[in-house]
């Protein structure tokens, strides 16, 4: 029954972000971008997709490091046109989305803070999709409790910490353990909201939010060893939602090395069929080919899913999947131009394809 | 059951609903019980009902809802193509059709309307309705149901169609088409309506008073 009023607030929207997704690279524009042999060509290639006006106006030897700041405005730019165009139920979906890029931006702020840096300067690096209105307040705070004050007052993440930190734990915890208990609290309480707005949001989001926390779970177990974090505590850092709450994060919690991981992993259909043939002690982008590492299978996956969910209409599911494909997008362009630059074409395959 | 504000409401939803039921429980048992049980007579009320009642209320439903359906199509298919054209002018003229399509359903409602309003006519007889007029108000009435709920349902699925079309056209031009034949079974189903409309009323004579 969705179908005869979606189209009220979200037709319009939906018609231009179908718009925005044709302009996702093809595997033939793919082609053409890897066998560029330098920046220069590689910027002729991109002037006809919809880089081109962000890209025109660049002086010519151009680092990745622009090519990719510029990307990241066209992103910035369309997601910005949603937003500026849309109406309360589309909104506020499109403001729990950016709330991943607001928690970054915060804890860069922390960061700073607590290495008494002066913060103006990191505004300009944040995330510009995760800046709200009352950012620049907290730069001026100098110590990590009047951080921790204003942030509770003045930010909408103020839930999340609310939750689970106190202002203590802001100067004692690991910068990266403040970053996973707030994106857990997020991730849930996203998940949560996507329940309420019914049937074809609420399965699609459901999918694409229960994979990205199992991806969470793996990395943190992954990233985990070898450091101090206890057992308790990186038990503590799983979000309550997947395929793999509550059984296999209880396993995963009392692991310690990567074969016990897989040897978990391998208990889900979905989950083994990505570890075939993976070899787990590679970083993404390994040698190539049939090679992969376990994060470029879930970046695989993750694609998938999103591709997916583009099959049915009158759901706002598209609006997150279209952002993660584009990031996905800016992340392969910016890989081949590396490979470009550093003259190292035998590894320009190793991007993750989307169409 | 829900309870609202300080807590009561709830219960006093349920007073009403109890009372109301009540009262109908004991009237229904007085009538019965003293005899009077003849007094409650529906097919009574509904032949003292006006046939011209029955037949305008038809035809206002007819034109009615078949316009609330054309227009629901119209603003389902409209919006996707006005945001899939941002990006590809090229869908805009095409997707004309299904807009098209929308409002033929609410032209069918117009002539059954215009169809059924040359039955209705003075009656100047003083000895009231004659039963041929009867007829006539209730089939006006349900033929006008008919063929204004059918006309709903086809605008808004020629709606949802030719927006999926639209988006689709704007992704790849050659799946217009196919998804097209889907639009065109789906108005099938207006057609449907004004066809057994048309059945139902056209024994219908015009309005004469008894003799």
């Amino acid at each position: 029954m969705n179908e005869i009023y979606f189209n009220v607030d979200g037709g319009f929207l939906e018609g231009i972000l179908r718009g925005y997704r044709d302009g996702l690279l093809t595997t033939h524009q793919y082609m053409n971008l890897t066998q560029c042999d330098t920046m220069d060509d590689l910027k002729l290639q991109l002037a006809t997709t919809d880089y081109g006006p962000f890209l025109q106006n660049e002086p010519s030897p151009m680092s990745t490091s622009t090519l990719s700041a510029r990307c990241t405005d066209a992103l910035v730019q369309e997601f910005q046109y949603l937003q500026q165009n849309s109406a309360e139920p589309i909104s506020k979906f499109l403001d729990y989305i950016t709330y991943g890029y607001m928690i970054d931006n915060v804890i860069l702020l922390i960061t700073g803070t607590l290495h008494e840096r002066d913060t103006h300067d990191l505004l300009d690096k944040c995330h510009p999709l995760g800046f709200f209105d009352t950012m620049p307040a907290l730069c001026v705070a100098t110590t990590v409790q009047e951080l921790y004050n204003t942030v509770m007052v003045d930010s909408p993440l103020a839930g999340y910490f609310r939750e689970c930190l106190s202002a203590e734990d802001l100067n004692e915890l690991n910068i990266e353990i403040i970053r996973n208990t707030l994106y857990k609290a997020y991730l849930e309480d996203f998940s949560r909201y996507c329940e309420t707005l019914g049937d074809p949001t609420a399965t699609v989001m459901g999918e694409v939010l229960k994979f990205e926390a199992d991806r969470r779970t793996v990395n943190i177990t992954i990233n985990s060893f070898g450091t101090e974090l206890s057992k308790e505590e990186r038990a503590k850092l799983y979000p309550r939602l997947g395929n793999m709450y509550p059984e296999a994060q209880t396993k995963l919690a009392r692991v310690d090395d990567m074969d016990q991981v897989k040897a978990v992993l391998e208990q889900y259909s979905e989950y083994r069929m990505m570890l075939a043939g993976v070899n787990l002690n590679a970083s993404s982008g390994g040698a190539g080919g049939n090679d992969l590492s376990l994060e470029d299978r879930f970046f695989a996956r993750e694609v998938q899913l999103n591709k997916e969910s583009f099959e049915q209409q009158f759901h706002y599911g598209v609006f997150y999947s279209w952002l993660r494909l584009k990031e996905q997008e800016i992340r392969n362009v910016v890989w081949i131009a590396e490979c470009i630059s550093q003259q190292q074409k035998d590894k320009v395959g190793n991007y993750t394809a989307i169409y | 059951m829900s309870y609202g504000g300080s807590g009561y409401a709830g219960y006093a939803r349920y007073a009403l609903n109890a009372t109301v039921v009540f009262l109908a429980i004991w009237a229904g048992l007085y009538l019965l019980l003293t005899g009077r049980g003849e007094r409650f007579n529906f097919g009574g009320y509904l032949l003292r009902i006006s046939p011209y009642m029955w037949s305008v209320y038809g035809i206002a439903l007819c034109i009615g809802l078949s316009v609330v359906g054309a227009a629901w199509g119209i603003f389902i298919t409209g919006s996707s193509i006005l945001g899939g054209a941002v990006r590809t002018p090229r869908i805009a003229t095409k997707n004309l059709i299904s807009i098209i399509f929308c409002e033929v359903v609410a032209i069918y409602g117009v002539i059954m309307a215009i169809v059924f309003s040359a039955k209705v006519s003075a009656v100047t007889s003083s000895k009231g309705f004659a039963p041929s007029d009867y007829y006539t108000g209730f089939s006006l009435f349900w033929g006008g149901i008919a063929v204004g709920v059918s006309n709903l349902i086809c605008g808004v699925a020629v709606g949802i169609t030719g927006s999926n079309a639209a988006v689709a056209d704007a992704h790849d031009q050659q799946l217009f088409v196919k998804i097209l034949v889907i639009e065109i079974f789906g108005s099938i189903i207006g057609l449907f309506g004004l066809i057994v409309g048309l059945l139902v009323t056209g024994k219908a004579e015009d309005f004469v008073g008894a003799v």
